[in-house]
């Protein structure tokens, strides 16, 4: 399963005199949310479709393109064996290959089949499962192909998908800070709902960008950005789970990037993510 | 990936093969196969890789579920997230607060207004002025995209508001909302809307002008119906032949099945019947619960007759509800008054689950089996454009024959404005078209 990451192309492929950048956004397995965010930057769209070559995006133009591009934007996970042939043929004519979203940059909430065996999860949705081309498991772009950038989220921020194209037009470094959801907690002067309700959340361990939407309407941060850089996610779960059940905390973490290493780990303690019991895997299987 | 099917023969056959049929939202592709004039079938091939979301909820939460649903769909998320908090509820017997009826039917108009607008303006509405995009359009007319743009923006503003973002919204629980809005909160919306009110009137006159090809279908079109109101959240299920069930009970007439083409599961009636859903559906069904200024608007275009048998009109069908979305927004930011709590309190137990509600694209059911500690045994989540993938098949192996004898490039067009009419959500139904025609001969 474990195949080697295919590197970025040594000589990058570059659209010859690139006034506008050539930027493209394909989808793999996903919901299509993070794409619709550019279709949602109403005020900015048409200024920014004014400075780029939007060449191959399909659920907005009937133009279309296979590269080379500048910037490519990818939505999903790698989840179909069709789909890991496609990502290693648009590595090869992107110059930068941009994951967005939770399902590519983290496997998505689809990565939570990887527990289980995939055969008994497939013949639970589809009487006839022959007919269904689907991997074992939903994985991030990044275990098949280098990356060059990423955009966190379930969805992404519009905010921070606006700071990255203003940043490649204007030609910058993108500011995309690395904090945890807590620091925005505390600029946003919402107080803190772990501390003062008793909430499970997980803002400590999750990078911010979302503007800490959720203890802000009265809920603990359900962890959709993903870790944030060195998160020290046992600490946070042998404090969340004082009053739990083992399970009760694996629950906690087992949402829409579960499968990101740091709360892979909490979750593989916690005895796995909640599912189908029949189709669990044991230990070695994992 | 795509196979590209050729055919020669003698005059009268042709290949037509389109690497993908865009403006939708999601992977799939159309197979015709065409043999002496006839078309002998008709398959719209999902191959949006599977997700498998029934089997993701189970052993979940019902507060839990309300998350995990909203992924199936980015342009839709509201619709399942509304299904399945009404099936929880309805199932575990918790009455609401009126107020958090209120502002669920405001979110809910928020999110109808946001995927029409964005069908209207940026999916469909170029293939009637003759661009790929809506931004190749907007160099010609761009007063006419930030029109659209204004009123998909004032739907996203609201779902921002109750949900706290626009896409995958955070604060729908059982038994209400994860926390209170003030009525002040809610009135900032106004201007905005009414806004948006005007943009949708306008809408409606210039979708009513434009030129669109005749097709004349005879299928069978469901909704929801409720007595007081134009169906959303709640209703009853209704038909164009009289079928009339509670939305809990739409297993007794419907089923899924697979069919070897498709990753997504196709919906039928038990007796083996198309159907179809959506605007038309609903305006067809339940034309006399549209909000006055929308029946009006309606009234205006003359085309209400037209809308149940030409899908070529979805596209004025969309631009009602929008007059009526935001109609009815405007009327609940200013009625609105705050709920006592920001929920019901409620127990977990086990129960059984199910509801139907009205997705922008047409009826979605969901039901669910909840266990002695309240958590997820069983899901059947039945998605708008799986039940509609029958009856759009059927009206392409209906309509194709009439555009097999324009030039390749112009029957293509057709055929794919044909699809995007039905506002086909291939993420929901699991997945972007492609079109490949293949003549027999």
């Amino acid at each position: 399963m474990d195949l080697p990451v295919v590197p970025a192309p040594s000589r990058h492929p570059r659209a010859e005199t690139p006034r506008r950048p050539r930027i493209g956004v394909v989808k793999f397995a996903s919901c299509d949310g993070c794409q619709l965010t550019l279709l949602d930057l109403e005020d900015e769209l048409l200024a920014i479709a004014d400075r780029v070559d939007l060449v191959e995006f399909a659920e907005a133009t009937s133009q279309r393109s296979s590269g080379p591009f500048d910037v490519l934007f990818v939505e999903g996970s790698v989840s179909s064996p069709e789909q890991v042939e496609e990502i290693v043929k648009l590595r090869a004519v992107s110059h930068r290959l941009v994951v967005i979203g939770a399902c590519a940059t983290a496997g998505g909430i689809q990565a939570i089949r990887n527990w289980f065996d995939h055969d008994k999860i497939r013949a639970a949705v589809y009487p006839e499962p022959r007919y269904i081309e689907s991997l074992a498991q939903a994985r991030p772009v990044a275990d098949f192909v280098a990356v060059d950038g990423e955009l966190r989220g379930c969805p992404i921020s519009p905010g921070q998908l606006r700071e990255f194209l203003v940043a490649l037009v204007t030609g910058r470094r993108a500011q995309l800070p690395d904090e945890a959801v807590c620091l925005e907690c505390k600029r946003r002067g919402v107080v803190c709902v772990a501390v003062a309700k008793g909430i499970a959340c997980l803002g400590p361990v999750t990078r911010t960008g979302c503007g800490a939407i959720c203890p802000a309407y009265g809920r603990g941060c359900y962890g959709c950005f993903g870790p944030r850089e060195s998160a020290n996610t046992a600490a946070l779960a042998t404090w969340l789970g004082t009053d739990r059940a083992d399970g009760d905390v694996a629950r906690l973490f087992a949402g829409f990037t579960a499968w990101s290493g740091p709360f892979r780990s909490v979750i593989d303690a916690g005895g796995g993510p909640p599912g189908p019991a029949g189709a669990r895997k044991g230990p070695s299987d994992a | 990936m795509h196979d590209t099917i050729t055919a020669g023969g003698s005059t009268g056959d042709f290949t037509v093969d389109i690497a993908g049929l865009t403006r939708v939202e999601g992977e799939g592709s159309l197979r015709l196969q065409v043999r002496d004039g006839v078309v002998e079938k008709a398959h719209l091939e999902i191959f949006e890789a599977p997700r498998y979301f029934e089997q993701l909820v189970v052993g979940r939460t019902p507060d839990e579920v309300i998350d995990i649903v909203a992924r199936i769909c980015g342009i839709c998320p509201v619709a399942y997230q509304m299904t399945a908090v009404h099936a929880f509820e309805h199932g575990l017997g918790i009455e609401v607060d009126p107020a958090t009826r209120a502002l669920r039917r405001l979110l809910y108009c928020g999110e109808w207004i946001e995927s029409h607008a964005l069908h209207v303006y940026l999916l469909h509405l170029p293939d009637f002025l003759g661009y790929p995009s809506a931004l190749d359009m907007a160099r010609d007319h761009r007063a006419a995209v930030e029109q659209g743009l204004a009123l998909k923006k004032a739907g996203n503003r609201i779902v921002e508001l109750i949900g706290g973002r626009a896409i995958h919204p955070v604060s729908v629980r059982v038994g209400g909302f994860s926390r209170t809005f003030r009525r002040t909160e809610i009135r900032a919306l106004r201007e905005q809307v009414a806004a948006a009110l005007g943009i949708a009137q306008r809408t409606v006159e210039l979708v009513a002008g434009l030129e669109t090809p005749s097709f004349h279908r005879d299928g069978r079109l469901v909704a929801l119906r409720h007595p007081r109101e134009y169906p959303m959240n709640e209703g009853r299920i209704v038909s164009t032949d009289g079928l009339d069930l509670a939305p809990s009970d739409w297993r007794s007439e419907f089923a899924e099945q697979q069919v070897p083409w498709s990753n997504a599961l196709q919906a039928r009636g038990r007796d083996g019947r198309a159907y179809l859903l959506g605007p038309a559906a609903r305006i067809t069904l339940a034309a006399d619960q549209l909000h006055p200024l929308a029946a009006a608007a309606l009234a205006g275009t003359g085309l209400a007759g037209e809308i149940a048998v030409n899908p070529y009109r979805g596209i004025v069908a969309r631009a009602i509800e929008l007059v009526d979305a935001t109609a009815e927004a405007l009327e609940i930011i200013d009625a609105y008054e705050p709920p006592r709590a920001a929920r019901t309190d409620w127990r977990p137990g086990p129960a059984s689950a199910a509801w139907a509600t009205e997705a922008p694209r047409g009826l979605i059911f969901h039901a669910y089996e909840l266990d002695d500690r309240g958590h997820v045994a069983h899901a059947q989540i039945v998605p708008p454009t799986s039940q509609n993938q029958a009856a759009i098949e059927a009206d392409l192996a209906a309509f194709a024959p009439s555009v097999l004898g324009l030039p390749h490039a112009e029957a293509t067009l057709r055929i794919e404005q044909l699809i995007r009419s039905y506002d086909p959500c291939i993420s929901c139904a699991t997945h972007f078209l492609d079109l490949h025609v293949e003549v027999v001969s």
